[in-house]
């Protein structure tokens, strides 16, 4: 006999919950087996005095987010314009709030 | 109990059989519902992992880094400001940092330079990134040229690659010398990039930053809680792209619940006028809806949460790589720790699967409270 709709949606509805509880679980997993990796990195940027992640390294103001002086592409000022694809991506250091005028808030 | 549960997959299955009646529509719209969330969904893991983990990483970052601005831009600071610093009380130590950029013309990769304080090798031995590593295909014991300042060629063996795991902090990074850093991008001695300091209490920082604004004038101070901060705030949903996205998907679930709001097609008016002709009440009509609208909706939130989990912490957030990547020829190739904000998660359900449902609703309540008689014939 053929399973009712009912009882397909339902089963489809609870492994899809089931799914997620697992990978609810896998997240705390790997948060518990990632704690030595996050401390090697801390370890790394206490070590070298390191203040940026290597998200992006195509242009030296989105490598070092935190260092960018304010005369490159778009931290001439806070709104000005982009030439970088990450650069579009990125909002201005937080340091840009304390020298420039916020224009954009 | 039991009268209540069959009284609803009853109707379940009923719903089901109107649906597959507009298959082609409905898995339609299962499919775009679904690639919103999954968007959404991908965005939001990402970006929330990407500022948990620079939050966890970053604390341990410098108190403060003071650069030396000249004519607006970043200068190289005089080991001297070093002196004057030291004199303010409170500091538990200041130390320079030589670090810089070099653009490799093989690869078109730029890199990291820096010198660690306590170099393990020999002058003529760097350590380097897995990102570096992976571009030049250099491993332990290789060798790779850099042009000097003045146009020569060194030559640096390879001693140590970091860990894959270390990528996030150290994907592009060369570690080097003082001598050699000094030879590959000239200088004088008495100058560094910039200098870190360490607070003994971190209440007083702020305090210690204005002393050195005004013993310096010629220099900028960077907080490490303004470094948190930026990272805290560095893919904002109001930040380029992310907008786009964002408005992107919005506007398309607008529209879908539009097109469920605004009314219902002839042949779904037809069928509640049968359906109560036949002795339906109202309440069975709208709860027939109400459960075709969750159907649909909490199918495509479960399929496209439980996907963009995937996309993100398995794949490597693989399709949003053209756009993270850039211009960039070294990318960095590191897994996120799958940090979730549940808050996000409940957020984004209300956002979609909520109004999509009631929009179902408004429209067949409104049908079936009309004489069945003039909804079939109209």
């Amino acid at each position: 006999m053929p399973m009712r709709k009912s009882t397909v949606f339902l089963v489809y509805l609870f492994s899809n919950i089931i799914l997620l509880t697992v990978l609810g679980l896998h997240s705390l997993y790997q948060r518990e087996a990632a704690s030595p990796w996050l401390e090697e990195k801390r370890e790394m940027v206490r070590r070298l005095d390191l203040t940026d992640l290597c998200l992006f390294t195509e242009a030296s103001y989105t490598r070092h987010l935190t260092q960018a002086d304010g005369h490159v592409a778009f931290q001439d000022h806070p709104v000005s314009l982009e030439h970088f694809p990450s650069g579009s991506l990125l909002r201005p250091p937080s340091m840009m709030d304390r020298t420039h005028v916020r224009l954009d808030r | 109990m039991s009268g209540w549960i069959d009284k609803q997959k009853n109707i379940l299955d009923f719903t089901f059989s109107s649906i597959l009646r507009r298959k082609g529509k409905n898995i339609a719209l299962l499919l775009v519902y679904t690639l919103i969330v999954f968007l959404l969904a991908s965005v939001m893991f990402l970006t929330y992992s990407i500022k948990e983990e620079a939050s966890t990483i970053l604390k341990d970052s410098p108190d403060m880094i003071v650069q030396k601005i000249s004519a607006g831009r970043h200068d190289p600071i005089p080991l001297s400001y070093m002196e004057k610093i030291k004199e303010i009380r409170g500091i538990s130590s200041v130390k320079g940092r030589l670090w810089g950029y070099y653009y490799d013309p093989i690869t078109g990769a730029n890199y990291t330079f820096m010198v660690p304080e306590k170099f393990p090798h020999e002058p003529g031995e760097i350590e380097i990134g897995q990102g570096v590593s992976r571009v030049r295909a250099t491993f332990p014991g290789d060798a790779l040229d850099f042009r000097t300042w003045d146009g020569k060629v060194i030559n640096l063996e390879v001693k140590k690659v970091f860990s894959a795991e270390s990528e996030l902090v150290s994907s592009d990074l060369i570690l080097i010398s003082e001598e050699d850093f000094r030879l590959l991008f000239g200088g004088s001695g008495d100058r560094v990039t910039d200098l870190v300091l360490r607070v003994r209490n971190p209440k007083e920082i702020p305090t210690i930053a204005v002393k050195i604004a005004e013993l310096l004038p010629d220099t900028r101070i960077i907080l490490r809680e303004e470094i948190l901060r930026t990272y805290d705030a560095v893919f904002s949903w109001r930040g380029g792209i992310l907008i786009l996205i964002l408005a992107g998907a919005v506007l398309a679930f607008i529209i879908l619940s539009w097109d469920k709001a605004s009314g219902l097609s002839q042949e779904e008016r037809k069928e509640i006028g049968i359906l109560k002709a036949i002795g339906w009440e109202t309440s069975d009509v709208i709860l027939m809806k109400f459960w075709e609208g969750m159907a649909i909706s909490l199918s495509a939130f479960l399929a496209g949460i439980i996907l963009a989990y995937i996309h993100v912490f398995f794949a490597s957030s693989s399709l949003f790589e053209p756009v993270l990547k850039g211009w960039a020829v070294l990318y960095p190739q590191f897994k996120l720790v799958p940090f979730i904000d549940a808050s996000q998660v409940v957020a984004l359900f209300f956002l979609t699967v909520v109004p999509y449902t009631v929009a179902t609703l408004i429209p067949s309540w409104r049908a079936a409270t009309v004489d069945p008689d003039s909804v079939m014939r109209a």
